[in-house]
């Protein structure tokens, strides 16, 4: 599903410049549950943000269900973005101003997708997050584990290739953590794709592969038994 | 434009945001207030100073005769300089191609008496064309005519308030009247909008008025009328001309200033339309500023939003949002209330100038309007520019990178 070659990128300050990735090679099979550990500055966010064309590598190549992604102009790579790829971040970033059935809606809406039909796949996506009666409410008005359902549902609405989770639990308590990672495992499950940024080793344990980042090299890449919630 | 889904999504995005909406739109409804309301005054003053010359004709010359300052060809200084009958005809040969009437007029003092009580108004002999040069509207009878002139006939016709004091309510028309020791045939009543003063003449055939002088061909001052189309600087040539015609006939000094002196209307309704016209050049600046600031008040606006919905326009983009899109709803919900708020600022300032419409006469406004054209011009201004105001920092937040519009707190 994705293929990384020789993956470089590096952030200009000024006269200095910070070497983030140094060479990256990584590849992720269809229906695989990925997690990428690394300490603050490893660049493992850089990692997803490129994966999930946010932003540019320097050098190196990326397939994406083999196609080259290269040199996208801005609307090529929102169609792509649109198509291929669904957001989870840590902050939830929701519209605040929409609903949530509004906000699941959204990608549909830039795919040109009627209001009818956006409004019902949208609440069969609620459904099942399980916020069905929670979609004419405002993200003010859900806790952090519900935001950040609702921001899952939004990211699976379009039916992405792949799942790009940014620290997804990173702003939410251990309980709620637990719940969305076991919503996580459900979809995964269901045969998406999903690549989880993470630093925590309780959450990369709930994956099913755990790659390791260190100063903007892979330094560990293994395959591990899942530990598999229950009852939630 | 017409996409039905895109409107959706920006009446909510309007109605989420009801401070940041009733911010811009104020912005802009006030600029065109202030300009339509500045604008109208400025029109009204403008009115004001028309109304004030548009009740007598304005391509009117007159011509006064004087004393000589100068001695020239023989004649001493102080000579006194006289029109008669051969310079009526004598400019009207000469100058045929633009002056159309005529007008000698007489002035003269005489008792004036009927059954036996006698009043006293101003006299003055004239012909036909005094009607058309004083304004004088007919309320009864007939004005002095060609025939009368002719004839020599011993007819008047009175102002308004001649009427009024001598016939009280008796109907004036064939009534006869003395004037010294002639007796006058009333044959007209007139008034005059330019107010009390004017309606208090008597006006009578200048040639009976000469004939009763023992056949006397001299006349008082001359009133005389041009073609329109001459324009200011043409009715000052003409002027000129016939002011070097007189005082080559009369044997005057070229460069004596007082022994014929002219009043020329145009050049008087000229310079005071050209003091209206600078003074609304002054208030159009004014309004012009207004309209700049208004237009500065949307800028920083949209910049504002703008900046405020990064985070926003980030998500969208990552959830698959074309720059394009994200530029056309900006601009759509920019457009939409500087128009709805840019007429609704039009509206009200015209609203507004026709309610003080009565009230401002005695600052010297009458009518303060603004043309519909104008009106929308300037609406049409400040959307165009709300709209490269608006289209500016939307396509700049349409070309930052989706990671950095994340980013942003």
């Amino acid at each position: 599903m994705i293929e990384i070659n020789k993956l470089h990128k590096s952030y200009y300050m000024g006269s200095s410049s910070l070497h983030v990735l140094k060479g990256i090679d990584f590849n992720v099979e269809d229906g695989e549950l990925v997690a990428i550990m690394g300490s603050s500055g490893s660049g493992k966010s850089t990692l997803l943000n490129i994966l999930g064309m946010l932003d540019n590598a320097d050098d190196g190549t990326y397939d994406l269900d083999k196609i080259r992604i290269e040199n996208l102009d801005e609307k090529t790579a929102a169609e792509y973005r649109n198509k291929f790829l669904g957001f989870v971040f840590q902050s939830f970033n929701l519209i605040t101003y929409k609903n949530a059935l509004e906000n699941v809606a959204l990608p549909l809406y830039y795919q040109g997708i009627p209001r009818k039909e956006r409004q019902k796949t949208a609440l069969s996506f609620l459904e099942k997050v399980g916020l069905k009666d929670w979609a004419t409410h405002l993200p003010s008005e859900l806790s952090g584990g519900q935001k950040q359902r609702v921001a899952i549902a939004r990211a699976l609405a379009s039916n992405p290739k792949v799942l790009l989770a940014d620290e997804p639990t990173g702003a939410l308590d251990s309980n709620t953590s637990i719940e969305v990672m076991a919503l996580i495992q459900k979809i995964n499950n269901e045969g998406k794709t999903i690549l989880v940024v993470t630093h925590e080793h309780d959450i990369a344990k709930m994956c099913k592969r755990i790659v390791h980042l260190r100063d903007g090299v892979i330094v560990e890449d293994k395959k591990i038994k899942q530990n598999i919630i229950k009852n939630v | 434009m017409f996409n039905i889904e895109r409107w959706k999504e920006i009446f909510q995005s309007i109605q989420k945001n009801k401070l940041r909406t009733v911010l811009s739109g104020t912005t802009v409804s006030l600029g065109i207030l202030i300009f339509i309301v500045l604008f109208g005054l400025g029109e009204g003053l403008k009115n004001s100073y028309s109304d004030l010359f548009l009740r007598q004709a304005n391509n009117v010359l007159f011509l006064y005769p004087g004393k000589t300052t100068k001695p020239y060809g023989g004649f001493k200084t102080n000579r006194r300089i006289e029109f008669d009958n051969s310079d009526i005809s004598d400019i009207k040969n000469n100058f045929s191609d633009r002056v159309e009437l005529i007008n000698p007029t007489i002035r003269y003092g005489d008792v004036i008496k009927y059954k036996l009580e006698s009043y006293d108004f101003s006299i003055q002999a004239v012909s036909p064309s005094n009607q058309y040069i004083e304004g004088n509207v007919l309320m009864k009878g007939r004005y002095i005519n060609q025939k009368d002139i002719d004839t020599k006939s011993k007819v008047v016709v009175i102002g308004r308030l001649v009427a009024r004091d001598i016939f009280k309510t008796e109907d004036p028309i064939g009534k006869f009247i003395n004037i010294g020791s002639r007796t006058y045939k009333v044959v007209g009543v007139f008034q005059d909008l330019d107010g009390d003063n004017q309606e208090s003449f008597l006006y009578l055939p200048y040639t009976t008025r000469q004939q009763i002088l023992m056949g006397s061909d001299k006349v008082g001052n001359i009133a005389i009328t041009f073609n329109d189309k001459l324009g200011g600087s043409g009715a000052i040539k003409l002027e000129n001309e016939i002011k070097t015609f007189l005082k080559k006939k009369k044997s005057i000094d070229p460069t004596d200033p007082s022994a014929i002196r002219t009043r020329n209307v145009a050049d008087e309704l000229d310079r005071s339309m050209q003091f209206a016209g600078a003074l609304q050049v002054i208030v159009a600046f004014v309004g012009i500023g207004t309209l700049i600031a208004g237009i500065i008040g949307i800028s920083n606006i949209m910049v504002f939003i703008v900046k405020e919905r990064t985070k926003e326009l980030g998500v969208r983009k990552a959830l698959g949002a074309k720059p394009s899109e994200i530029i056309k709803m900006i601009l759509t919900e920019s457009i939409f209330i500087t128009s709805l708020s840019g007429f609704l600022g039009m509206v009200i300032g015209i609203i507004f100038l026709n309610t003080i419409d009565k009230g401002l006469q005695e600052y010297f406004i009458t009518r303060p309007e603004v043309g519909i054209g104008t009106a929308l011009f300037a609406t049409l201004v400040l959307i165009i520019f709300g709209v490269i105001a608006g289209y500016i920092p939307a396509k700049r937040a349409a070309e930052i990178k989706p990671i950095v519009a994340l980013n942003d707190e």
